[in-house]
């Protein structure tokens, strides 16, 4: 055994046998670094779900007949993936080099696949949007070749976007677990699913903000389910994560899940009954749903980064690890 | 995938390099570092990386940088600690006062001063590289992992990728041309390509930091830890040599007097990109359950 180094960590106490009792660090400064992504990123992750799950619901909305959300899914659709263009060129150390990204396809970095997903993805909710402009249209326009050709294209491009939304929605997630950041790394198993889970329920909740309530039933049926599976899957995410799952339930990253756990639990309750009775609820339920996604979104972001920057949570695990490797069995 | 993704490797052949120059790198030996920084102070001075924040001091040791980063590519680490059980090399160490002067003999505490010159280990699975959208990260010919400063944009991703928290964004000064991109150790590229070795191994006066073709370092280090061995420092370790570890072993390995963490550095890194074919397949798996989630949320809709 050689003589410890610097000690840090909450507990300070002779050496014991229970590995995360005490660990050495240089100083107790962070091991890796935390990623230098502000509010934009996970401003991203949440916009990203929203317009993935708006365009499945726009397009369900068209192949069952029924505008009065189809409109305002798609709009949102547009809206929410426009706005997460902006934060993520924002996010950038050089924005005017954005289109550096497009240089190369790398399967190895999940921003690069992101950025595909994302060009395949934005043109098609841009002309499912923009079919809805029909209404806009001078009558002599409406009657004729554009006016036809306005709903096929909408409908096409409304369904190629859906068939992309779920990508959208689920890719970022992977963006987050290929990291050395521990929060997020050994979040690796469920993320995903908490992710699409948390998508559903904010685009489920838009649709009930912004669609009267005889039109509305699916997207309250996607919001409970949406909502039930999110918080299901976080618990398995946590309870699955061991140390790391640690800082989820500290400082900034606890507040916003803690949040997020009222938030979805409540929007989801209210979209399964009083929300099919009253716009005022509908409004109300959609309302919660969606700051309870962006609360998810902003809880796990801040886990991560409050997890790198604590060196407890790369070094324990590590060290354990290697502990197991070369000891033999007692 | 998973083969292309962990475990050893040559790295430039593996990137396509057709008969590339024997794998450089760096070994860096711990055990005789006397804490000078000439290797910092070259490194800043042949890349021209600028100063490092103010000219603060932390009172932790003669550590002052604190940490590899954007404007900070070797950094010597200064740990002082109660000397081992087992007898050490006596190096000569200066202090203060007369030795024993003021304390008695029996309240003495051995003592002992750990110094180390840290740098990027240029990975053979390297997780900046693996991550970067861009391609401004690449992999040279001497297998060194390098940033091409007017490609990248920025976009952060390689820091929370390294196991090691090397790479950072340079965020100042005003006017640097770096500012807003990664940066990091290049292995000192430019004069590699000149047949020159890289600027802090010119520069150690002890030779603490050796530079060479790994296989070569590989088998010094090896000698080095068995004359350590015999002359009494039975805890000398390798840190970053074994090919079969996390990363695919490293070009810049190092000589340790005690644990890796003691360092700064993680005890058992791994690639994120390891677990990369697991969590596409999860997130497939996900996005067709939302797909089929939201199709049966619309089962029972009337098709008007």
């Amino acid at each position: 055994m050689t003589a410890p180094g610097k000690r840090s960590g909450r507990r300070r106490r002779e050496p014991t046998m229970v590995p995360d009792a005490e660990f050495s660090s240089y100083y107790g400064r962070p091991v890796v670094k935390p990623s230098p992504w502000q509010a934009d990123i996970p401003a991203y992750l949440f916009l990203g779900g929203l317009a993935g799950g708006s365009s499945l619901l726009a397009a369900g909305a068209d192949l069952t007949g029924n505008p009065a959300m189809r409109g305002p899914t798609r709009i949102t659709a547009l809206a929410a993936i426009l706005a997460s263009l902006v934060a993520l060129v924002h996010d950038l150390g050089r924005p005017a080099r954005f289109h550096h990204m497009m240089r190369v396809m790398k399967p190895t970095s999940p921003m690069s696949v992101g950025t595909w997903i994302l060009t395949a993805y934005g043109p098609l909710a841009g002309v499912a949007a923009v079919a809805e402009a029909r209404d806009l249209l001078p009558e002599r326009l409406d009657e004729g070749v554009v006016g036809r050709l306005l709903p096929v294209a909408g409908r096409a491009a409304g369904i190629g976007a859906a068939l992309l939304g779920p990508a959208v929605a689920s890719y970022t997630a992977v963006l987050l677990t290929d990291t050395a950041t521990p929060s997020w790394h050994d979040a690796r198993g469920e993320l995903p699913f908490v992710f699409v889970g948390s998508a559903a329920s904010a685009a489920a909740g838009m649709a009930m903000l912004a669609t009267p309530v005889a039109h509305a039933g699916p997207a309250r049926r996607l919001a409970v389910a949406g909502s039930v599976f999110e918080l299901a899957m976080s618990r398995r995410m946590e309870s699955s994560m061991g140390l790391s799952a640690e800082p989820m339930h500290q400082g900034r990253a606890g507040r916003y899940l803690t949040a997020a756990r009222v938030l979805t639990g409540a929007g989801a309750l209210l979209a399964a009954w009083p929300a099919r009775r009253g716009r005022a609820m509908s409004r109300i339920g959609g309302a919660a749903l969606l700051a309870g996604s962006a609360a998810t979104r902003f809880g796990i972001f801040h886990a991560g980064q409050q997890s790198a920057r604590d060196p407890r949570y790369t070094v324990v695990p590590q060290r354990e690890r290697l502990d197991r490797s070369t000891q033999p069995s007692r | 995938m998973a083969d292309q993704l962990f475990g050893p490797s040559d790295p430039a052949a593996d990137a396509g390099y057709r008969d590339p120059p024997a794998r450089k790198g760096f070994f860096t030996d711990t055990s005789i570092c006397i804490g000078c920084k000439a290797c910092e102070v070259a490194c800043k001075e042949w890349n021209a990386v600028p100063a490092d924040g103010g000219m603060a001091l932390t009172g932790n040791s003669y550590d002052n940088t604190v940490g590899l980063g954007a404007s900070t590519w070797r950094h010597v680490a200064f740990i002082e600690q109660r000397a081992p059980e087992t007898a050490s090399v006596d190096l000569g160490m200066p202090a203060m006062t007369l030795p024993g002067a003021q304390t008695p003999a029996d309240g003495r505490q051995p003592f002992r001063w750990l110094m180390e010159s840290d740098v990027c280990k240029h990975c053979t699975r390297a997780g900046c590289l693996d991550v970067c959208p861009t391609g401004a990260l690449f992999r040279t010919e001497f297998g060194t992992v390098v940033v091409q400063d007017d490609i990248c944009n920025g976009c952060g991703y390689c820091i929370p990728a390294c196991p090691y928290g090397v790479i950072e964004r340079r965020d100042g000064p005003p006017g640097d041309p770096a500012v807003g991109i990664a940066q990091k150790c290049t292995l000192c590229y430019d004069r590699l390509k000149g047949d020159l070795e890289p600027a802090c191994a010119k520069a150690c006066p002890t030779k603490s930091i050796q530079f060479g073709d790994l296989e070569e370092l590989h088998q010094r280090a090896r000698e080095r830890v068995d004359v350590l061995a015999a002359a009494g420092e039975t805890n000398a370790q390798l840190y970053g040599h074994d090919p079969d570890d996390g990363v695919g072993g490293t070009g810049a390995f190092f000589l340790l007097l005690d644990r890796p963490e003691v360092y700064g550095l993680p005890p058992d890194p791994v690639v994120p990109t390891r677990h990369l074919p697991m969590m596409w397949r999860r997130a497939a798996v996900a996005a067709v359950g939302l797909l089929a989630g939201a199709a049966a949320a619309f089962a029972g809709e009337r098709r008007r």
